[in-house]
């Protein structure tokens, strides 16, 4: 394959996707809703609510030793 | 041409007791281990895993005890539990590897199996810390399925593919230096912070990035290199090799595993068939691969040593459309449907990311979690530096699903789940069908307490009534399925008759 200006190979520009929805093999019911950034400010209120409430400590205290 | 291949997955959970910085990971990973084994009613202690047959295990055989009767608090009477390791009735190892609880996946041969038993590996971990929790007077511990604590330290997910001997190493080397380079930008789980403390603001594709430092070396821990030469194949060693990748980050979502085992599944194939002639060579690769890392826009690019600049995303379309012809020229796949899957999101992902890098949220772990950052940023103000988007990345990698911030976005719908809950419960406890791991596992399972000590290539029984200790060794991945002994299994009412069934030819 000779020539320089393959910085774009075979790229689908012309294929515009959609939301992410399953592959044909996926389970049913697995495809995530349309409209994901419609909602994202009620996930953001629900995590609100699970975070840790000291940020800065729990941050902190994640500390680990290296592994492998 | 196939995706199918004997593979498996190893995580390092990170752990911390809340409060406590300073708790000894040691003996609190030895703790998770233990709880576990003790309430599937497997001993833990040191001798359970073969590390070598004429080792002089007998005698190291602290505990007798019936695990299932054992009060928990007893647990700490292991005499060292940071040797804890155990091989469960999944046919995987749990174990303390270092300052981490380590689950060692059972062996699958397809990409779907090995995401499966991978969250099979959270479950467990999830298990554990609830039956830790429960013990009175415990201090809560908490497994994070991530790769970095932020402060320097970094701790590995490895992929292992099973390989035929003849390949030449080299040829290996040179083509998977670029894979492995950019498939980041499909499988990366993303990280708050730039470098290895996070010394820099600004969130980056990879987890485990800033921490190579070479391209081609034996160590995990020091100079963590690109391709890691660790050749213990734990099969036949003269027509398997096992290829140890340590460059992986430890993936919540399913399309982002499945890609990161199912395209180096196929990329390995394109080698051993001598498929892949071109030189992709990528100039200073260790550079390359954090330069991708540190743009999560995807407009980085890396040049080629034929002097071609590519971004990441370009690299990754190379391999993608040679696989494409590969496939086309090879009609010979046992598992058409298995490697279609791989190829159909592979395309899909690539595409999406070169159109909207966001239309993968839900698919891919670093777009996801960034997705969640860009929100709290846009709602809040926050800078990359603030603490709370820490925590976010933090409490992403929880296990709990009450914390877990990917449990939280699973149970809104907002993941493509390419796996049910019920097949990862079932995974808990049962082996693939198809590997030498349903022999292990079943092992475990129906002779558990003649089961003196097991290994990936090995299963040893203390026989009642023998003085010696018989080891029956599992060095084929693919022999010891369901179907050659799960009858056999089942239907010996002893060691003994399975010994002897084993013995027997068909």
């Amino acid at each position: 394959m000779p020539g320089q200006e393959h910085a774009k190979p075979q790229r689908r520009e012309d294929e515009v996707p959609d939301a992410p929805e399953a592959p044909p093999a996926a389970p049913s019911g697995a495809a995530v809703k349309e409209g994901l950034s419609d909602d994202i400010d009620s996930v953001l209120d629900e995590i609100d609510g699970v975070l840790e409430s000291n940020a800065e400590e729990f941050v902190r205290g994640f500390v680990q030793k290296g592994g492998e | 041409m196939t995706v199918r291949r004997i593979m498996g997955l190893e995580t390092e959970y990170g752990i911390s007791v809340p409060g406590d910085p300073m708790a000894n990971p040691m003996f609190l990973s030895g703790q998770v281990i233990s709880v576990y084994a003790a309430a599937q009613g497997i001993r833990s202690n040191q001798s359970s895993w073969d590390y070598a047959f004429e080792d002089p295990l007998r005698d190291a055989r602290g505990w007798q005890l019936d695990r299932l009767s054992a009060d928990p608090s007893q647990l700490t009477d292991i005499e060292d539990p940071t040797l804890a390791n155990v091989v469960l009735t999944n046919g995987a190892r749990y174990y303390v590897d270092h300052a981490h609880p380590e689950y060692s996946s059972p062996e699958v041969t397809l990409p779907r199996d090995a995401v499966i038993w991978d969250r099979a590996g959270d479950a467990i971990a999830l298990e554990s810390v609830r039956l830790l929790a429960s013990r009175p007077g415990q201090p809560p511990v908490n497994l994070y399925k991530n790769n970095a604590d932020g402060k320097g330290q970094s701790y590995g997910t490895h992929e292992n593919y099973l390989m035929p001997r003849r390949t030449a190493f080299p040829d290996i080397v040179r083509h998977l230096i670029p894979f492995f380079v950019t498939r980041q930008v499909v499988c990366g789980a993303g990280r708050v912070g730039i470098g290895v403390d996070s010394r820099g603001a600004g969130y980056q594709i990879s987890q485990r990035a800033d921490f190579f430092e070479t391209e081609v070396g034996l160590e995990t821990t020091l100079k963590r290199p690109i391709i890691n030469t660790r050749d213990e194949p734990h099969a036949v060693a003269d027509r398997y090799r096992r290829l140890h990748v340590i460059i992986g980050d430890a993936n919540l979502l399913d399309v982002a595993g499945l890609l990161k085992v199912g395209t180096t599944s196929l990329v390995l194939g394109m080698i051993e068939d001598g498929h892949l002639t071109e030189d992709w060579s990528i100039r200073r690769p260790v550079a390359a691969l954090q330069t991708v890392s540190h743009d999560p826009t995807l407009r980085a690019t890396v040049e080629l040593v034929d002097g071609r600049v590519m971004t990441g995303l370009d690299v990754q379309w190379l391999y993608l459309e040679a696989a494409k012809r590969w496939l086309e020229l090879r009609g010979d796949d046992p598992e058409p449907e298995a490697t279609t899957e791989v190829m159909t999101l592979w395309e899909d992902v690539l595409t999406r990311l070169g159109h909207d890098v966001m239309s993968c949220a839900g698919m891919l772990d670093w777009v996801t979690k960034l997705q969640l950052l860009e929100g709290f940023r846009a709602r809040d103000g926050l800078a990359w530096d603030d603490h709370r988007l820490a925590a976010v990345d933090i409490q992403w990698a929880d296990v709990r699903p009450e914390k877990g911030l990917v449990h939280r976005l699973r149970d809104r719908g907002r993941t493509v789940d390419l796996v049910t809950p019920e097949q990862v419960r079932a995974a808990q406890t049962t082996p693939p069908e198809d590997t030498r791991a349903w022999f292990r596992g079943s092992c475990v399972r129906r002779f558990g307490s003649e089961v003196f000590s097991a290994s990936w290539d090995s299963v040893v029984f203390d026989v009642p009534g023998h003085a010696s200790l018989q080891r029956v060794p599992i060095l084929e991945p693919e022999r010891g399925t369901r179907a050659q002994v799960g009858t056999l299994l089942e239907e010996s009412a002893d060691v003994t008759a399975l010994l002897r069934g084993l013995a027997t030819p068909d």
